[in-house]
């Protein structure tokens, strides 16, 4: 078995199940927290898929997209975190100034 | 295939397990903040074994310094953006699960106005 092998059955696919799992959690996540928390999840996820596809095609310029998207998902969670606790406060101001 | 790319197989089997494992936490858990512990610690180490696989085919020296600074990146990184979450839906009024024993910012002006109600039924799994 060669190591392509070895990704494409083995790797791959679990990996695949994990987004699927978390994309059910996005879509069923009672609060907005609980969907940020999913999307993190699958930043995470792909960082992992990209890397290991870069592995398989023997391209390691893919694996720059990792780097890229390991560094933009903190600012999209932490741009979320913001939101929410904005979003929060200009309900109170609003009811009690 | 090379003892080096078993070893290599052998990390990303054991960082896609731990990516499986921290999805199934993610689904199963009972609220926000035991779903977001999953989330957060099973994934980064599951990431950093999948580029640590990644560096063992690829033994260059540009590779590894790019996966070091990325593993670098992630490790500051997840922990603070899970704080993040935690810290805005709690003063969102996220429910705590039923059984949850410790609430340090209960009945606390930080909670927000009248402070995360702790719900009966969690029941959305």
């Amino acid at each position: 078995m060669t190591l392509d092998a070895f990704v494409f059955t083995i790797i791959l696919p679990l990996l695949g199940i994990s987004v699927v799992l978390t994309v059910v959690r996005m879509v069923k996540g009672p609060s907005l927290a609980d969907r940020v928390v999913a999307l993190e999840l699958v930043n995470l996820l792909a960082i992992g898929i990209i890397t290991v596809f870069a592995l398989v095609v023997e391209q390691t310029e893919f694996f720059d997209i990792a780097v890229v998207i390991a560094l933009v998902s903190f600012m999209a969670t932490v741009g979320f975190a913001r939101y929410l606790e904005r979003q929060r406060e200009r309900e109170s101001t609003n009811d009690s100034p | 295939m090379t003892p080096l790319e078993w070893f290599a197989a052998a990390l990303m089997l054991l960082g896609s397990l731990l990516m499986l494992l921290s999805a199934v936490g993610l689904l199963r858990m009972p609220d926000m903040y035991n779903r977001l512990s999953a989330a957060s610690k099973a994934t980064s180490l599951g990431a950093i074994f999948l580029l640590g696989g990644f560096a063992v085919v690829q033994p260059d020296i540009s590779v590894i310094g790019r996966v070091l600074a990325t593993v670098f990146f992630v490790l500051v990184t997840v922990p603070v953006a899970a704080h993040a979450i935690a810290r805005a839906g709690y003063r969102d009024g996220v429910p705590l699960w039923k059984q949850s024993t410790v609430d340090e910012w209960e009945g606390t002006l930080d909670a927000g106005r009248d402070g995360a109600q702790r719900a009966d039924h969690v029941g959305d799994r």
